[in-house]
């Protein structure tokens, strides 16, 4: 089956601000970053989130219910995956995650107060699911949508802290960073600096760098595309084609080939394209959706897809 | 409501009205004029000169001409189609239901196209049918299917004998498709993005494939309305008296309808549901030249064509390089005009 995502909300005006905020899940900045978790991995231990309040988690947690894609990623690759009992019903990775009808967009409290979890992990305070979870007594950390890969690395701290495996929290966020370096120092910046376009779907709609993905563009000295568009959305613009034409980028990353099948041939054939350096070239690279919307360890994989072209331009360039 | 007005106006008195050549040459004026400044606006800076090169077969600049020829002028050209389209349509529901607040989705038609777009984006999104994307498809077929739903439960129910029956039938049907249509919606977030965006209207094209899309509906279906734009007239005066003139209701009341919903299932399949051209104008050419139908209706084909693609250029560029959806710019814009233009002229002729 396909991914699907659900979402809060009902009324045309409150869905828009719903949409802009809950589809958008995988890629919204909602806060900044979170403060850093304390020293001692012996429960009870208490995690302070940014917005000030405190979670204490009196015992390490056995039923995890996690309703955020990239929290059950980060659950997974720090060892805590026996523990979780349930995942939301976007959370396709990994594949022996068990899987549910839950929904991170329209969290039904009962639902989840169901597995009688001891810990829940969301990416949103969506549906009051924060106030219906303290009123039962169930400690849930919010891991909202990171803007930077700091942010992504405390909340593997957070999440090592809070599930008793803070040692295999610390070599998670370690690999990392040896590996994003890794992949940084592999390109040398080129004397003109190499244009993206990376594209959300087929009407256009990108990333600037005050996003995550943003963010790894810019790490690998990439120059987006998207930027100029900040002033109306400072995180995901809707381009026109004729500017993209105009840009003309020399890579476009694909994070729509697997909601709407769009690849090298689809993008050569929309009219007005295939004058596009990164058309003409064949530098036009799909990844897929979900690694590209998500702010966990697979980055790793996100950068393995595109900096092999990067480093290919840099050597035409 | 446009009913029987005993006060009588020049226009009315003197003769049968017909389209003053001047306000004809304006609404010329005004599409030649949108149209150069749909054409001439963009992320791309094009000089006039590089434009009629362009539209002459010699042009310069590729990359230039590539752009006016693939995506400006086939833009400008479907905004056109599409305005024209939707204030004609909206002026002949107005005349067929004698209603000023009809409006070419009175019957559903924008139900039936977000529902059809709406499940083509979520099952199939890139896939195409003979040789057409599957979502324009389905908006057109959706929206034919909510009119010819209304129809059919109006005819049902009432036995088309009134106006109200039909539109009461076309709510239940909008209503109905809307609550399929937001179900399926918030049940595929991954793509709401593409959905909303269809919703609120964009004149994308793949190149002239669009307009040729569009085209033939467009001319039938205008063409259909002009030719019965007298018989609108005549509808004006009320049902009794118009049957008793020898005219058939009923007849009218079907060709246009079916008419106008033709054209407005096409232009909306490619365009989105574009809200508030099919009223705006219409009554905006009613309050500055005349009520006559035989001057409403072309004015709104010419005055509806120019308005979209200013909008169209207005979206384009208010914050660039992004675009805003164009819906958005129609209500935004048409609203305090319209007010203005009623409390300036004619307030009293509503």
């Amino acid at each position: 089956m396909r991914t699907h995502q659900q979402q809060a909300g009902a009324k045309p005006a409150a869905r828009f601000g719903t949409v802009v905020v809950a589809a958008f899940l995988g890629l919204t900045s909602c806060g900044g970053g979170q403060s850093s978790p304390p020293a001692s991995a012996h429960f009870p231990v208490t995690i302070t989130e940014s917005n000030g309040t405190t979670v204490t988690v009196t015992h390490q947690p056995r039923h995890i219910v996690s309703l955020s894609p990239t929290g059950t990623e980060m659950l997974f690759a720090i060892g805590a995956g026996s523990q979780v009992i349930a995942v939301d019903d976007q959370s396709n990775y990994p594949a022996t995650a068990p899987r549910t009808r839950l929904s991170g967009f329209q969290p039904n409290i009962e639902a989840i107060a169901a597995y009688q979890p001891d810990l829940v992990v969301a990416s949103d305070d969506v549906g009051g699911i924060v106030r219906g979870m303290q009123a039962l007594n169930i400690p849930i950390l919010i891991e909202a949508a990171a803007k930077t890969l700091d942010d992504s690395y405390l909340q593997l701290k957070q999440l090592g802290t809070a599930t008793g495996h803070p040692a295999e929290a610390d070599v998670v966020v370690a690999r990392m960073r040896a590996d994003i370096d890794s992949f940084v120092r592999s390109v040398s910046k080129p004397a003109r600096q190499l244009r993206i376009y990376h594209e959300l779907d087929n009407t256009y709609y990108s990333v600037t760098s005050a996003t995550f993905i943003g963010q790894v563009y810019r790490l690998l000295g990439l120059s987006n595309i998207a930027d100029a568009a900040q002033g109306a959305a400072p995180d995901y613009p809707q381009l026109s084609a004729e500017y993209i034409v105009a840009a003309n980028p020399d890579l476009i990353v694909l994070a729509d080939t697997k909601c709407c099948q769009q690849d090298l041939n689809s993008v050569a054939a929309r009219p007005g394209w295939a004058v596009i350096k990164a058309v003409k070239s064949g530098q036009v690279v799909g990844v897929d959706d979900d690694i590209a919307s998500r702010w966990g360890p697979r980055v790793i994989d996100f950068m393995k897809a595109v900096a092999p072209h990067v480093q290919q331009l840099e050597k035409a360039a | 409501m446009l009913g029987v007005k005993r006060r009588a106006s020049p226009l009315v008195l003197s003769g049968l009205p017909s389209l003053p050549w001047i306000w004809g040459a304006a609404g010329l004026l005004a599409v030649v004029a949108s149209a150069g400044i749909g054409v001439l606006v963009g992320p791309v800076h094009i000089s006039p000169g590089a434009v009629l090169q362009a539209l002459v077969g010699g042009a310069a600049d590729p990359g230039q001409a590539n752009i006016l020829w693939s995506l400006r002028f086939p833009r400008v050209a479907l905004g056109l189609l599409v305005g024209g389209m939707l204030a004609v349509a909206g002026a002949a529901y107005q005349g067929v239901f004698r209603n000023p607040l009809a409006d070419p989705y009175l019957l559903g038609a924008a139900a039936g196209a977000n529902l059809g777009a709406t499940l083509a984006i979520s099952v199939a999104p890139g896939t195409s049918v003979i040789g057409v994307n599957v979502v324009p498809l389905a908006a057109f077929a959706g929206a034919a299917a909510a009119v010819g739903g209304a129809y059919l439960l109006g005819r049902t129910v009432t036995g088309l004998r009134s106006n109200t029956g039909l539109i009461l039938a076309g709510v239940a049907i909008a209503a109905f498709f809307n609550s399929i249509q937001e179900f399926v919606q918030q049940s595929q977030t991954s793509s709401i993005r593409e959905v909303y965006s269809w919703i609120l209207g964009r004149l994308v094209t793949a190149g002239w494939d669009g307009v040729f899309l569009v085209l033939p509906y467009v001319v039938l279906s205008a063409g259909v309305i002009f030719l019965h734009r007298r018989l609108l007239d005549a509808l004006m005066i009320g049902e009794d008296e118009t049957t008793s003139l020898g005219i058939s209701v009923q007849r009218v009341r079907l060709i246009v309808v079916v008419a106008a919903t033709l054209g407005t299932a096409a232009v909306v399949a490619v365009g989105g549901t574009i809200a508030f051209v099919g009223i705006i104008v219409p009554h905006t050419v009613r309050l500055l030249v005349g009520r006559s139908y035989r001057v409403v209706i072309p004015l709104s084909l010419l005055f509806g064509a120019a308005f979209l693609v200013l909008a169209d250029t207005v979206a384009r560029t208010i914050v660039a390089p992004a675009e805003v959806p164009i819906g958005v710019i129609t209500a935004f814009v048409g609203a305090p005009f319209f007010i203005i233009v009623m409390r300036s002229t004619r307030a009293a002729a509503l």
